[in-house]
């Protein structure tokens, strides 16, 4: 599959403040990539760095193949994004701000394509409001219609879902579904909202004190086939050498605070513990992870693992 | 660039603000107007009495060219502050709402989004001082009538004959642009510093509140500095209403006594203009946007 987005050695520094520190990680066409990371990790410095509002310290982006630095004009034309607040000029209507932001964008702004556009995102009644009369909900909504009105192949969502209601926030996950299995779109997407992303996400890079912690697929993570087993042991150095020495060694993961991490199909956990069993490996507890909450809390907790699941 | 131009025209004269300078000028400039109609015999008595038994004057003093005269000595304090809460919103503003983020995000060369910025600022400007003359000017002509232009100097009275005074204020009003736009180059350039718009209107009044402090005190040290001062140069506009005189010590129409003076100080002005801006273009395309 090919690379949309591939970042390498990415860092940022301000002052003497590391933000982001040798981040790498690649998103392939098609990707719901989901980007968490707890408040201060430098999800959103990474996400201005993408969008070349801040200028790294170190690394390289390349986006659609082309370099970031030397490409600028063509890959933004591009990209369509969502940074944060989506902060529109309020004595404009909606409809003048997105037809401002479409000719910005290289577009020749119909009446057409403008009220297509405000009708996709359920605008189109307050086309002529001014925006300063919209609710945060309506705001985040303009925001996306701005960002997909040059119909972009790369949609950046920084915080898509901050201050919207329940129902907001369900019809912003339908549109970034609708983006990407029936428009076929690369989307980027950062939020607080873990269980939001499990459900969109099929890929996930979690970042840490801007470093990597995980980067991976969420169908290994998170799908009903496999699960994350957090086992605690009375010996774990003997435990671990236990489970190498078998048939389960490719699943076992690194250790996190001193418990055992063993990645498995449902199916197979009673014969595996089993297995500890019979061979002495005294289990205090065991317990199954798979919600991307639970894994969230577990690879920020300890922050010094850098892992990669793959497929 | 001109796609660039016109969108920023756009939001500049979408927002009520800009307007309220508009406003302003307007009452400003009628508040003076009426005054000078309602009481304006006592005040060219008053502005006459060092001149009393020296000699008289045939002909109406207060007419629309004083008037005028007048009215542009807004420039050095009001009008400026009206340029700056434009000019200095120009960046700050966008930071504050959180558009400038959204702005540099579309496909656009940073350099074109400043310039564009900058060229309205100037249009806005522009079109103040035109709104200046033709408020000051030319209503002025219409309700108090023309006729010479009688000027009381610190020592010395200037009169310009009646056919001599149009073409100077065209002069003036031109070298005020530049003034001006001097002050929205400033504003502009302080603008990048601020992430609101207060701020930078703020900074920008106090630097030409501190030069002209400086510009007019007459103390050793500061004269050193003067010269490159902007703000002394802000009121050479005033150069274009003294003329040059014959051996029987008439005025030559068309003429203007210092001309090279007007040339140093419009000069120092497109100086402080290209550094103001180029210094503004310069952090613009290396600034990290962290609103």
């Amino acid at each position: 599959m090919q690379s949309i987005v591939k970042v390498s050695g990415l860092t940022k520094q301000f002052n003497q403040l590391t933000a982001v520190n040798q981040l790498s990680f690649s998103v392939e066409s098609g990707d719901v990539y989901g980007f968490l990371g707890q408040n201060g990790a430098g999800k959103s410095t990474t996400i201005r760095m993408l969008l070349t509002l801040i200028t790294p310290t170190e690394g390289d982006i390349s986006i659609f193949g082309y370099n970031l630095n030397t490409h600028r004009k063509d890959i933004l034309a591009q990209v369509g994004a969502v940074i944060e607040k989506p902060d529109v000029y309020k004595y404009l209507s909606a409809y003048e701000n997105l037809k401002l932001f479409a000719k910005l964008s290289g577009v020749k702004p119909t009446h057409k394509l403008l009220m297509d556009q405000l009708e996709m995102v359920g605008l189109a009644a307050r086309a002529n409001d001014t925006v300063k009369t919209f609710s945060q909900g309506m705001k985040q909504r303009l925001g996306i219609g701005i960002a997909l009105v040059h119909n972009p192949q790369l949609i950046i969502l920084d915080e898509p879902t901050n201050g919207l209601d329940p129902q907001g926030i369900a019809d912003i996950r339908n549109l970034i579904l609708i983006l990407s299995r029936e428009m076929k779109k690369t989307v980027i997407v950062s939020s607080h909202l873990l269980n939001e992303i499990e459900q969109i996400a099929t890929r996930i890079l979690i970042i840490d004190k801007g470093r990597k912690l995980v980067e991976g697929s969420s169908a290994t993570l998170f799908n009903d086939q496999q699960t994350i087993l957090q086992i605690s042991v009375a010996n774990l150095s003997a435990a671990s050498a236990t489970i190498l020495n078998s048939e389960w060694a490719k699943h076992l993961l690194p250790e996190r605070d001193g418990q055992l991490m063993v990645g498995l199909n449902k199916e197979d956990i009673p014969a595996f513990n089993r297995m500890l069993a019979a061979s002495g490996v005294d289990i205090y507890s065991l317990q199954a992870r798979h919600s991307l909450e639970d894994y969230f809390l577990q690879v920020t907790a300890g922050k010094q693992h850098v892992g990669t699941f793959t497929n | 660039m001109w796609e660039h131009l016109q969108i920023e025209l756009y939001k500049v004269f979408k927002r009520p603000r800009t307007y309220l300078s508009f406003a302003a000028i307007t009452a400003l400039i009628g508040v003076i107007q009426l005054g000078l109609m309602v009481d304006g015999k006592e005040y060219t008595d008053f502005v006459m009495a060092d001149f009393a038994g020296s000699f008289s004057v045939d002909g109406k003093i207060l007419n629309g060219y004083f008037i005028c005269y007048v009215i542009l000595q807004l420039l050095l304090v009001h009008v400026p502050l009206l340029i700056a809460l434009i000019a200095a919103d120009m960046i700050s503003g966008e930071a504050n709402m959180g558009t400038l983020r959204l702005l540099l995000t579309k496909p656009q060369s940073r350099t074109a989004i400043v310039m564009a910025k900058f060229i309205a600022s100037v249009i806005y400007t522009l079109l103040l001082l035109i709104w200046i003359a033709i408020m000051g000017l030319f209503l002025s002509m219409l309700i108090f009538g023309t006729d010479d232009l009688f000027l009381m100097k610190s020592s010395y009275v200037v009169i310009v004959k009646e056919s001599d005074v149009f073409w100077r204020y065209a002069g003036a009003f031109c070298f005020a642009a530049l003034a001006m736009v001097t002050v929205a180059a400033l504003g502009f350039f302080l603008s990048f510093f601020a992430e609101n718009s207060i701020g930078p209107i703020v900074a920008t009044m106090s630097v030409i509140i501190v030069c002209t402090i400086l510009s007019t005190m007459n103390i050793p040290l500061f004269n050193l500095i003067k010269p490159y001062l902007f703000t002394t140069h802000m009121i050479t506009w005033k150069e274009f209403f003294d003329f040059k005189v014959n051996d029987a010590n008439e005025a030559i129409i068309g003429s203007i006594q210092y001309p090279d003076k007007i040339i140093r100080s419009a000069t120092v002005l497109l100086v402080h203009i290209v550094l103001f801006v180029g210094a503004a273009v310069w952090l613009f395309r290396k600034k990290d946007i962290l609103s």
